[in-house]
């Protein structure tokens, strides 16, 4: 269902987002993309929904090839993809029935048809009752039910999250992870980006972890982890060095640029 | 429907832009009624003089209609003439009459006999009017020549002249217009660049994201058009009175109606290109691929 393949990312600055990543979620399958900020875990996502493009690799989901996709075949790429945003990108000056009646819309649904949809996944998703409200007016856990609402809408087969339990307390995430872990049930796929260990020892699913842009391992629910392929300690080594090197000469950049600006200070 | 929805709604809820942008297509389009209202009216007043005997010869009293017929058959025959018309003494007194009905003293004081007999001749061509007053001129039988080329030509450097700088005005304020709603439009879109941001993520096509812009820039010029005529036709039926007194007897004011309509068609046309063009313009400015 989702396939990556010697995926790197070499970003504007000349640091790497990702380097040689590769994995493989099958249909159905509920799957954690786990590690720290700055691991990677949403690039990953900008890439399956093709809003950054790799340096290098092949990915691939469901049918579609990302890199070779043709420009004008990327909305119909995205409406088959249910994404949960790390900011929910909710549209702040439409209700929540709006905002979840938007990806309809845009898929030429009749608005009769268009609006009970909304209504039944608004019910589904248990803030029926808060339709008629703007995102402001909801409560974290609410508005993060509405942007799963949105991503679900169209009954998609693949469901990415992106940190959904980030902002939430324990109580909420839960409510929420369990959502996602029905919805899956149901038989959607499910990549879940999130660094809630507490949530990921939990659910005994599988783990695809990251750290500084390189794949470090993946555990399946009933197997021991196990470190992956492309997990070469020099690799990782390498990765890390020239993360490091880069953080080494923002600090030096830093530090010369304050000591210019005081010696002009003591001139002036 | 929808894209038309949401266009009103942009416009809605930036009420002052949306002012800005009608305001300054209604000063567009005002400018282009006004002129195209004195164009036509003025050309309408060219050709009024054109068409109407445009070299008059009033006979001497001893002239005979033998003459007078052989001066006109001389004049038929050069074939320049492309018509003539004989008015007798009983005739002008006649004329004299109506156009004073209303001042009997003048009328108790004239008789045929004081009236001269005339010609009236036009011609096809505006220039040979010389060459027909020449003529005359030389007969003996013509007392004097009133040779309207004068008025005819000023008048028509007066509508050349109308023309050119309405022209200017209306391309210059067109020009505005355009930069002003693509400042306008390019504020919106830059206003709204989360919201563009977010829908693309979720599958919106380009021009999903688009038509909301150029509707919203076609619904300012169509406002536009249509206050800017409905102030010009206000101005325009205020001033028919005053305008008919003074070109009295040249049959131009009032306007008709369908001219005025027609003028509204143009308008709408031409405030569809206008608020397509400058939207579209703005949106591919501000928002790339």
């Amino acid at each position: 269902m989702i396939i990556l393949e010697n995926v790197s990312k070499k970003f504007g600055t000349g640091v790497y987002g990702l380097t040689n990543v590769s994995f493989t979620v099958e249909k159905g399958e509920f799957a954690f993309l786990v590690g720290p900020t700055g691991s990677g875990k949403t690039t990953i996502i900008r890439m399956l929904i093709r809003e950054v493009m790799p340096t290098q690799g092949t990915i691939v989901v469901g049918n579609w090839n990302i890199i070779r996709l043709p420009g004008r075949k990327v909305p119909d790429l995205r409406k088959k993809i249910g994404v949960v945003f790390q900011d929910l990108k909710l549209l702040p000056d439409r209700t929540i029935l709006e905002n979840t009646y938007l990806p309809l819309e845009l898929s030429g649904v009749s608005s009769k048809e268009a609006m009970k949809r909304a209504e039944d996944i608004l019910g589904k998703v248990g803030i029926l009752e808060h339709a008629n409200k703007f995102p402001v007016q909801l409560s974290g856990g609410e508005r993060q039910r509405s942007a799963i609402a949105r991503a679900l809408v169209l009954s998609p087969e693949i469901l990415l999250a992106d940190e959904p339990t980030g902002d939430l307390d324990d109580d909420t995430a839960w409510e929420i992870v369990n959502l996602l872990k029905e919805i899956n049930e149901a038989g959607t796929t499910v990549l879940m980006a999130t660094h809630n260990a507490n949530i990921i020892k939990k659910l005994n699913k599988r783990i695809i972890k990251l750290n500084k842009g390189v794949l470090i391992g993946e555990k399946n629910d009933k197997d021991e982890e196990k470190p992956s392929a492309s997990d070469a300690p020099e690799e990782q080594k390498e990765q890390e060095k020239k993360h490091e090197v880069h953080e080494h000469k923002k600090t030096e950049e830093k530090k010369e640029s304050i000591t210019d600006k005081f010696e002009q200070a003591l001139k002036e | 429907m929808k894209f038309f929805k949401t266009a009103w709604k942009n416009i809605r809820r930036s009420p002052y832009q949306a002012f800005a942008a009608i305001f300054i297509m209604t000063l567009t389009f005002l400018a282009f009624s006004l002129f195209a209202i004195i164009f036509y009216g003025s050309s309408e007043v060219v050709s009024y003089f054109e068409s109407k005997p445009q070299v008059t010869a009033f006979f001497k009293d001893e002239a005979k209609e033998e003459e007078i017929d052989s001066l006109k058959n001389s004049l038929t025959e050069s074939g320049i003439v492309s018509g003539t018309k004989f008015v007798s003494k009983e005739e002008a007194l006649k004329i004299y009459r109506d156009q004073n009905k209303d001042d009997p003293l003048l009328l108790d004081l004239v008789t045929a006999d004081i009236l001269p007999a005339s010609l009236e001749i036009s011609t096809f061509v505006i220039d040979d009017l010389t060459l027909v007053s020449d003529t005359l001129q030389k007969s003996e039988i013509v007392e004097e020549v009133v040779f309207q080329k004068d008025v005819v030509s000023t008048l028509t450097s007066w509508t050349s002249a109308i023309r050119k700088i309405g022209v200017f005005v209306v391309v210059l304020l067109a020009v505005v217009s355009v930069f002003i709603m693509v400042i306008i439009i390019g504020i919106k879109v830059s206003q709204k660049r989360g919201d563009i941001e977010t829908m693309r993520l979720i599958g919106a096509g380009s021009w999903y994201v688009r038509m909301p812009f150029i509707i919203e820039g076609v619904i300012y010029g169509l406002f536009g058009a249509v206050v800017g005529w409905l102030i010009s036709y206000g101005i325009l039926l205020y001033a028919t009175p005053k305008l008919s007194y003074f070109l009295k007897g040249v049959p131009v004011f009032p306007l008709s109606p369908s001219f005025m309509f027609s003028l509204l068609g143009v308008e709408v046309l031409f405030a569809l290109i206008l608020g397509t063009f400058s939207s579209y313009f703005a949106v591919l400015r501000y928002l790339k691929k």
